[in-house]
């Protein structure tokens, strides 16, 4: 067995890997909430919802018709988009002028609404769906064993999220995102039409959650409660990077997601609280977050 | 004058309520009606929204039952015990979360939760998914059976007055202005030189505390402390009571606990108890669409509207 230091290294890279896939779906779902509060400065809790309901089209797509994953990952996402741009047209947008507190309340309903309709269809015990056929198997690299699925995991969510930072960063539409972002009444002013871009983005940002949800079906069971779990922790993560940057939201879910990995190495038994601990030390120290930008 | 009437009426309500319906459903009334109180006067009175309002809930009814279990304290010192536990955490808590604002605030009492939720779940003198069971209800100064379900209510129900007096007490006091001037317009209360973060922190710690006598003394009513009691759903709840009974008003958080809590007695011995989480999460869509002032506050619109000057 190999060591290095009384480190058995295979455990160490394994729960890295772990950690890095949970990372990749922490990046994907923080950036969601990070482009979606930016133009709607609003917080979506049905996020994880909205991961689960990627996670259950997924099997109920294999299931019921036949369609295989990598349609799946195609269509599902534009799916809960759609289902997206449908809450936010006719539930978010009456009460756009009101509170936010209240479409924080009204996102919550949603959620509660779809897990337990998701627990009334299937129970909560969970579903598996098998990892599909091109990417069985794995490769045996020095240190580890790396499955193969478990690696496109990593690069597919790192791909999407390069693909989405580099088109609000870099391309015309970000462009307008950005500057609905800073001043949306200007930005009507040059006759854009921000009610349309709001509803796309928020419909965006909900299908980055899909998408999560259908790469997470394989690896861990698909239940209805797999969204709310998960969710609480990407708030943390949420508050420990700040939302002003996309770029930090990529990097902080990343970065958290190899903590807690290293984190189920070391001490396992605070594993699923280490999070939270990094949060209150970056409250205390750096109360904006890692990457916020307000005072 | 209006609220000393409905107060009076209320209590005389409460003081016959036991020989009408049983004692048992209107103690988890009024230990919930407490929990949304205490919510309410975050929520309402100084536009903080707290979602982690379970884990005080939850610490006050671990601690309770710890002390009463293991230690063997009177009721009214287990509860007490509870109490302080529960403030103590909500004072920690409240330091960091008033560091942020509006939505992150909401975002880092969750987290916060969450934390304490598997730090119970893991910690072993809860009995993690089992929870505390058979916790004894003891006699009060050390004489009062609390066995007997009437005592036990009426014990209740002076914890509940004792709370709904402090809450309305803090409302009204000098200090309760400022938590209003702090909702209405913060920048201003901070160029009046108020420091705001001390105002809503304490605010907090009262919240906490109060949240925490709830689950003291339901723990002790069930004689069970319960990671349910903990969960993100039981936070969730506490908003959904206080939504919809009217919050920043003073009855609403009553109405709303009493109503919620009897819809789910009522859904959980019918065939539509696989349907509470949605139907609780309808009621929350339908009042943040179409209902924002809740029932109290509906109530207080018509009054003010046909009666008023």
């Amino acid at each position: 067995m190999a060591t290095f230091l009384g480190i058995n290294l295979f455990g160490l890279f394994g729960q890295l890997l772990v950690g890095l896939i949970n990372g990749s779906f922490y990046a994907l779902l923080s950036l969601g909430l990070a482009i979606i509060f930016g133009l709607l400065k609003i917080i979506n809790f049905a996020q994880g919802a909205m991961y689960m309901l990627g996670a259950f089209f997924a099997w109920m797509a294999l299931q019921y018709m036949g369609i295989n994953y990598w349609a799946a990952l195609i269509f599902v996402p534009l799916a809960v988009g759609a289902i997206g741009i449908l809450m936010e047209r006719f539930l978010l947008r009456p009460i756009a002028n009101e509170d936010h507190l209240y479409s924080l309340l009204l996102t919550f309903g949603l959620a509660l609404i779809l897990q337990g309709a998701f627990t009334h269809m299937f129970g909560s015990s969970g579903m598996s769906y098998a990892i599909p056929e091109e990417l069985k198997g794995g490769n045996r690299l020095p240190f580890m064993y790396l499955p193969n699925y478990r690696a496109w995991i990593i690069i597919a969510s790192l791909a999407v999220c390069v693909a989405t930072w580099y088109m609000i960063e870099k391309t015309k539409l970000g462009a307008y995102l950005r500057a609905g972002t800073e001043n949306p009444q200007l930005m009507q002013a040059f006759g854009i039409n921000v009610p349309l871009i709001v509803t796309l983005t928020f419909g965006f940002g909900v299908g980055l959650a899909g998408f999560a949800g259908v790469m997470a079906a394989p690896v861990y069971s698909v239940s209805p409660d797999m969204g709310s779990n998960m969710l609480i922790v990407v708030f943390a993560i949420v508050v420990i990077g700040g939302m002003g940057s996309i770029g930090g939201a990529i990097l902080t879910g990343l970065g958290m997601g190899v903590v807690e990995g290293l984190t189920k190495y070391f001490y396992p038994e605070a594993s699923t609280t280490v999070i939270f601990a990094v949060m209150v030390i970056v409250l205390l120290t750096k109360p904006a977050g890692l990457f916020g930008k307000e005072a | 004058m209006q609220i000393n009437k409905t107060a009076v009426a209320l209590i005389g309500l409460g003081l016959v309520a036991p020989f009408v319906l049983y004692p048992v459903f209107l103690m988890k009334v009024l230990c919930f009606a407490l929990f949304a109180c205490a919510f309410n006067l975050l929520l309402g009175f100084v536009g903080l929204l707290s979602f982690g309002h379970a884990a005080f809930l939850g610490t006050g009814g671990y601690i309770t039952g710890y002390m009463m279990l293991h230690v063997g304290l009177t009721p009214e010192l287990g509860i007490l015990c509870g109490t302080i536990a529960a403030g103590l955490l909500g004072a920690v808590y409240g330091k960091l979360a008033v560091k942020r604002e509006g939505i992150y605030f909401a975002m880092v009492t969750l987290a916060l939760a969450q934390l304490v939720f598997f730090l119970y779940l893991q910690a072993p003198f809860t009995g993690g998914e089992d929870g505390m069971q058979g916790i004894p209800r003891g006699n009060l100064f050390g004489f009062i059976d609390l066995n007997n379900n009437m005592y036990m209510y009426y014990f209740v129900f002076a914890i509940f007055l004792f709370g709904f007096w402090l809450v309305n007490r803090t409302i009204h006091s000098p200090f309760g202005q400022i938590l209003k001037a702090i909702r209405e317009n913060e920048p201003r209360a901070v160029s009046l030189g108020y420091n705001v973060n001390d105002y809503k922190w304490a605010a907090f710690v009262i919240s906490a505390a109060l949240a925490g006598l709830a689950g003291s003394t339901k723990t002790l009513v069930f004689q069970l402390a319960s990671l349910t009691d903990a969960h993100w759903h039981m936070s969730g709840e506490v908003v959904l009571m206080t939504l919809l009974g009217g919050m920043g008003t003073i009855f609403g958080p009553i109405v709303g606990a009493a109503s919620v809590v009897a819809i789910q007695n009522y859904l959980s011995g019918g065939e539509l108890g696989n349907y509470i989480h949605i139907i609780m999460g309808l009621i929350f869509v339908v009042c943040v669409l179409a209902f924002r002032n809740g029932i109290v506050g509906e109530i207080q619109k018509v009054i003010k509207r046909n009666f008023g000057n």
